[in-house]
């Protein structure tokens, strides 16, 4: 029963969308303040019914509900609490759900933080936002309904992924789709700036913090996943390029220069054209690739042709989004001239640079991605792209990337002198280039990939210092304390994110220059010397869990005679599907891991065991958390906050009215 | 500088930079592919020796052996109409099982033994590497016509 209210509660959520989508873009049209008005309630009702349908599943999926397809297949009575309701998405239909349902929150929060936007933007806004939701939920209910009965019953499920039994992967999905989601409230602004052809710099403001709340979870998704694969996966390593990565870093790459061309358009008029075609892409890249996650295409083009209604919806469902948008923006973009000139040397430049670049590598990571399916498609032939490609093309083209970064905040808008800026900046690069190769050779690893690593990081770094000391001796009068109290929120915000991006490069360089790895067969009581550090293995017993049995190896770690830590990685076999898997243990360091997983048992009773030295791979996620942080000290700037406020009583008299 | 050299400069930087970037997205895109090859293929003499490729198919029923250290591995890759002995050292992906479907990503010997640098198993217990199951594909529309 509960399950046919959940599939019920969906057909109403597709009957709202339906009304959300049409009135209040008719309304818009016809200026008729009542149409205009439905957005909000409708809006908010989908997300009721929506909310109330994930619900249901949840609760076939916590109920151990095997009737339920979904639940069959991806739950079993065993499965502890929280790995039910995470297995909810761990599928193609529940994690269309957990999409439908950020889409639905997306909106909400809009319907409810930009309530200054005049009536007929807004209308339009919500209206986009239905449109995208009437497609995702139409295409659950035509093609993917997770509702779907099993009769009769399965007596047991098969149960989750054992991959995806575990912590990271509880948090990494919904981080992930709320920032992928989150692109299509700065997409439905720029279809509804197209819709009225207004583009002026009220448009860029509205539009900032939702692309940088947008920002920030695909981020934190991104860099949760990677740290999931880098503790699960069981070999140490923290990205692989594959393709299941590349399509949430895509929109990653677009979104970040989005994020930036928002600014430039904001504070100078300029890039208008630049910056709306940025917000069609992210979105649909964003689209792509939830989809190619989804549909099982990278694991085989072949599985579209298995259920051909899927794969014709869901393209379909692209060609009408980016054909539409794309249509509307070709129509209207030639009016989006103008805008401020500026000159070569000028933070627009570095802006305007960086943004091509950063397209530039965000086609190149997407044609190493779909040039292999699209070769299998056709039966072309079988090709893999791996990492040795994207790194060759990733490398050379962020270093200006990076290096420009820092240029920037030192430049003045529209325009500057080239002279100036190099006399300010060049000690810190003659420092930056000397410390890299220190660096490299201080740690025996004389490296081009080392010296410029280290060299970027040391740019970024003292070039951040540099920063803030000029910012905080520009201000005339006051104290120190009374002038860093006047910097904005979201001046620290750059200023943190881009500091993380050079945090970010020590962790990824260092780790890549000077990492180890060992793969050992060891015996009960045997030692082993390994990177500095002496490594006892005392041996293996049975540990099971609650869905699995185990096995369970205690390893000693310790340095010069003092303990240091005591490991106990296991070796995992799921009971329902048989299917075993490997659970590292990590001593986790500010300065390095050390790893370490079991591999097979051998006859004789000994195990391989597998140990690898990180050092600096703390970093990476650090990097990660600073860019985080500066995308939320952004977001919540008080301008955006004072213009709320500055506008509201307008708002409320338009209302009353 | 007038405003309409200015923008001819930055247009020119601008399309000489993509320029550079899309020529060397090419020749990295020309040098890092790595193709796939079926058992048959390779016996066939397709395959490129001294060049990294890939090779999928079923892991042959005992023929997995290890030597003293425990650590190197030879095993045979077969799509049931031909066999490829390959050696490998290092850990083996937990799903990697005689019988089972793999991918093999490596160098083929002068000896024509494969050395693996890379092993890629299912993701879960039903689902083959899609590479694994096009090989035995190949090989059984290969063993068709051969019997017609």
């Amino acid at each position: 029963m509960i399950p046919e209210l959940g599939h019920f509660a969906l057909v109403l959520a597709f009957v709202l969308a339906l009304v959300q989508a049409v009135v209040p873009l008719v309304g818009a049209a016809r200026n008729n303040q009542s149409m205009m008005a439905v957005a909000r309630p409708a809006a908010q009702g989908q997300f009721l019914f929506i909310v109330f349908a994930y619900g249901c599943l949840t609760w076939a999926f916590i109920t151990s509900d095997f009737s339920v397809q979904l639940a069959a297949t991806n739950s079993h009575s065993e499965t502890p609490l929280m790995y039910k309701i995470t297995g909810v998405w761990g599928n193609h239909e529940g994690s269309l759900l957990l999409w439908a349902m950020s889409l639905s929150l997306w909106t909400v929060a809009v319907t409810v933080f930009s309530r200054n936007l005049p009536d007929a933007f807004m209308a339009r806004v919500i209206g986009v936002l239905g449109f995208v939701s009437l497609g995702f939920i139409a295409f659950m209910l035509v093609t993917s309904n997770p509702f779907d009965r099993l009769l009769p019953g399965a007596p047991q499920g098969r149960d989750l992924n054992p991959l995806l039994q575990d912590p990271g992967m509880i948090i990494h999905p919904p981080l992930l789709y709320m920032g992928y989601v989150g692109f299509s409230v700065a997409f439905a602004f720029a279809i509804a700036a197209l819709l009225t052809g207004r583009f002026d710099a009220a448009w860029a403001r509205w539009s900032r913090p939702w692309t940088t709340v947008a920002w920030v979870f695909l981020t934190a998704g991104i860099a949760v996943g990677s740290g999931w694969a880098y503790y699960e996966l069981g070999w140490g390593g923290w990205w692989f390029w594959d393709p299941v990565e590349n399509a949430s870093f895509i929109p990653w790459l677009v979104g970040t220069a989005l994020m930036h061309s928002l600014a430039v358009t904001e504070k100078r008029g300029a890039f208008r054209s630049w910056t709306v075609l940025l917000a069609i892409s992210a979105f649909s890249l964003s689209l792509l690739g939830t989809f190619l996650v989804r549909s099982g295409v990278i694991t085989s083009v072949h599985a579209f042709a298995t259920d051909p209604a899927r794969g014709m919806f869901i393209l379909a469902l692209l060609v009408i989004v980016i054909g539409v948008s794309l249509l509307l923006y070709a129509w209207r973009a030639p009016k989006l001239t103008g805008g401020g000139s500026f000159g070569l040397v000028s933070r627009d430049t570095t802006l305007l640079g960086n943004n091509v670049l950063l397209a530039v590598v965000a086609a190149s990571v997407l044609l190493g991605t779909l040039y292999p399916l699209f070769l299998d498609a056709l039966n072309l032939g079988k090709i893999s792209v791996g990492p040795p490609y994207f790194e060759a093309v990733f490398v050379p083209l962020m270093t200006p990337v990076v290096v420009l970064m820092m240029f920037g905040p030192f430049l003045r808008w529209k325009n500057d002198e080239m002279g100036a800026v190099v006399r300010r900046l060049a000690p810190a690069a003659v420092v930056s280039v000397l410390t890299g190769v220190g660096v490299a050779f201080a740690i025996g690893n004389p490296t081009w990939r080392t010296m410029l690593g280290i060299s970027l990081a040391a740019w970024v770094v003292l070039t951040s210092f540099q920063l803030l000391a000029a910012r905080l001796k520009d201000r005339h009068g006051g104290t120190t304390s009374s002038r860093l109290s006047t910097i904005p929120a979201a001046w620290w915000g750059m200023w943190l994110a881009h500091f993380g991006v050079g945090i970010f490069i020590i962790g990824v360089t260092l780790v890549g220059s000077i990492e180890s790895n060992l793969d050992l067969r060891m015996k009960e009581g045997q030692q082993a010397d390994f990177a500095g550090y002496t490594v006892k293995f005392r041996g293996v017993v049975e540990a099971d869990g609650p869905n699995y049995d185990a096995m369970r190896a205690t390893i000693d770690l310790s340095r010069d005679g003092r303990a240091i830590a005591t490991l106990q990685p296991e070796k995992r076999v799921y009971r329902a599907m048989g299917m075993p898997m490997t659970e590292a243990a990590l001593d986790i360091g500010v300065f390095r891991d050390v790893y370490v997983s079991l591999g097979e048992q051998l006859p004789e009773g000994d195990w391989i065991v597998s140990l690898h030295y990180k050092p600096f791979i703390s970093w990476i996620w650090a990097g990660c958390i600073f860019m985080v942080l500066g995308g939320i000290l952004a977001a919540a700037d008080r301008r955006y906050r004072r213009l709320a406020e500055r506008s509201a009583p307008a708002g409320a008299a338009a209302h009353a009215a | 500088m007038k405003a309409r050299s200015k923008r001819l400069m930055l247009v020119g930087g601008g399309v000489a930079l993509l320029a550079a970037a899309v020529a060397l997205v090419l020749s990295a895109f020309q040098q890092n592919l790595v193709f796939f090859h079926t058992p048959t293929e390779v016996m066939e003499g397709k395959a490129p020796t001294g060049k990294t490729f890939r090779i999928g198919g079923l892991v042959e029923d005992g023929s997995i052996q290890r030597e003293a250290d425990g650590l190197t591995v030879r095993f045979a890759i077969t799509d049931t109409a031909k066999v490829i002995p390959v050696s490998y050292r290092g850990t083996l992906p937990d799903l990697f099982k005689e019988g089972k479907g793999a991918v093999v990503q490596g160098t083929l010997g002068p000896d024509g033994q494969f050395r693996a640098t890379e092993v890629l198993a299912k993701h879960d217990e039903n689902y083959m590497p899609p590479e694994a199951a096009h090989a035995l594909e190949q090989a059984h529309k290969a063993g068709m016509t051969v019997s017609q």
